[in-house]
């Protein structure tokens, strides 16, 4: 579903040429929930936005689903750490944006959009909310809104940047089993990115490990652990724990005493 | 519920207190003509303004429509003029440059000093009123506009991007309606100049106005119909800023829990 092919960033900083990203190789299958894991700098961040077309990579090539991405694609959606949601906007129409933003859809294509709106809000628990405004909702609520946001146009892959990450550690729990579920419901590819060895273990099929500055591939660990899994009550507390005990290890090798950037040395 | 909450929170109290200030500064005003016995050509009483107001209501009111429309003309003229410059401003920064020390110069100047070009130019009819309004206004409400649309968060701009939206969706579907609180603390500063505008527009050269009116009343020394004047407009300018306050909470009921 995506392919990366010797993908290289670099930054023009003012300290000089800053390079983010080295030689990424990759390919995601259909279905697959990959994880990018990494230090902050190792340009995990940089390399989720370059397959959203955000960002036009240096060098290499990047395809999702057979074509070479050359900007925003309407089957890839993007979930930010942050819920962004317009303010002013009602939970429903918040997560009607994309279908508007698009438009060309038929008056009935859009009110089954709108039913698809109010199905995702019922999935993860919001209905009810769908007249809401955003400040009137938690943050892990609003992030729910968010979700079903980049859900709403059937995205055959789903980039998240840290998605949980700003949340409380019982809702980023509740939430990541919901993704899983939703996940296996729906059948789309994922491309998550975070800094919890937990989360990695709990969702993914594959973590990658990047090194930082520049960021470069160090190892693709299989997690063959049976699903639905959750950090509570896992039956598999053997093998997480081992699983994890290597990431950690993989990324506190990467601890190097100089934490200068690349272009002032 | 203390008294102190009471105070800061209840409804009654919000414009109970309010009332309560005008009411004080109404009666000090009073006693500082009693005790130190002011005559009242150098400074009426509340009184003798009040008096004054009820000899010639229709006149005074006819002249404060003259000036609210003038007012309201030049501020409506500051919006349309000024959303868009602003708009052009966050859009690029070639006529970010081009405009702003220009913007910066013409309202550092005093408005008072084009006051008598403005009526060589315009004449004595309501057009060097109106532009003169339209002068104060413009600033606040090109600044405050484009300061508004610059500020808009990062991850909601890449939201946008990200779902491909085009530049004319993401100024009218983001930029513009996240600048809306930012638009309206301007319009409120800008509406307190559109009076004072108004008024010395119509010092210079008028035959109407409550500024007219003011003037008049200076030649032949009645104080009492100047302070009546003076007590229109700062009505006028009170119900005014409120008109704003009122439209804000009914567009924007995002905005205030947001803020």
């Amino acid at each position: 579903m995506i392919r990366l092919d010797g993908v290289g960033q670099v930054f023009d900083g003012r300290a000089g040429e800053v390079r983010a990203l080295e030689e990424i190789g990759l390919h995601v299958q259909e279905n697959e929930f990959v994880t990018l894991i990494g230090r902050s700098g190792c340009g995990k961040s940089t390399l989720l936005r370059l397959i959203a077309g955000l960002l036009p990579p240096t060098s290499g090539r990047i395809e999702v689903a057979g074509e070479a991405v050359s900007g925003p694609r309407r089957d890839v959606s993007f979930m930010f750490q942050r819920p962004a949601l317009l303010p002013w906007r009602s939970v429903v129409s918040n997560v009607m944006l994309p279908v508007e933003i698009s438009g060309g859809d038929s008056e009935r294509g859009k009110a089954q959009y709108r039913d698809r709106a109010h199905e995702l809000l019922e999935l993860v628990g919001l209905k009810g909310f769908e007249r809401r405004l955003p400040h009137e909702l938690s943050g892990g609520m609003q992030q729910r809104v968010s979700l079903c946001r980049s859900l709403i146009r059937r995205p055959k892959v789903m980039l998240m940047d840290e998605p949980f990450s700003a949340l409380d550690a019982l809702t980023r729990t509740e939430l990541s089993a919901e993704l899983q579920r939703i996940q296996m419901e729906l059948a789309t590819t994922i491309v998550f990115v975070t800094h919890s060895i937990e989360e990695a273990v709990v969702l993914s099929d594959r973590v990658v490990v990047l090194t930082p500055r520049p960021g470069r591939l160090r190892e693709i660990v299989e997690i063959d652990i049976p699903r639905p899994r959750s950090l509570g009550q896992n039956a598999h507390l053997t093998e997480v724990a081992q699983i994890s005990g290597h990431l950690h290890g993989l990324l506190s090798e990467q601890e190097r005493p100089v934490d200068l950037p690349e272009a002032r040395r | 519920m203390t008294t102190r909450s009471w105070l800061t929170h209840s409804r009654t109290a919000a414009v109970l207190l309010p009332a309560i200030g005008l009411i004080l500064a109404l009666a000090l005003w009073w006693l500082a003509t009693i005790v130190f016995s002011i005559d009242s050509y150098l400074l009426p009483d509340p009184g003798d303004v009040l008096v004054t107001f009820l000899d010639q209501p229709g006149y005074l009111l006819k002249e404060t429509g003259v000036s609210l429309v003038e007012t309201l003309e030049g501020f409506l003229l500051a919006i349309v003029v000024g959303v868009p410059v602003a708009l052009l401003i966050v859009r690029s920064v070639i006529v970010e440059r081009l405009l702003y020390p220009l913007l910066l110069g013409i309202n550092a100047i005093p408005k008072i000093a084009i006051a008598p070009l403005l009526v060589v130019w315009f004449g004595f009819g309501q057009w060097p009123k109106v532009l003169m309004v339209l002068l104060v206004c413009f600033f606040p409400i090109v600044i405050s506009t484009a300061s508004g649309m610059k500020s808009t968060p990062v991850e909601l701009v890449e939201l946008l991007k990200s779902l491909n939206a085009s530049k004319t969706q993401e100024f009218f579907k983001l930029r513009l309606r996240y600048a809306m609180p930012q638009i309206f603390t301007g319009l409120k500063v800008a509406i307190s100049l559109a009076v004072i505008g108004s008024v010395i527009a119509e010092f210079v050269g008028a035959t109407s106005g409550l500024g007219y009116v003011i003037t008049q009343s200076g030649a032949s020394a009645d104080t009492s119909l100047a302070f009546a004047a003076i007590t229109l407009l700062s009505i006028m300018a009170i119900l005014l800023f409120y008109a704003l306050v009122l439209l804000e909470h009914l567009l924007l009921p995002w905005a205030q829990e947001t803020r």
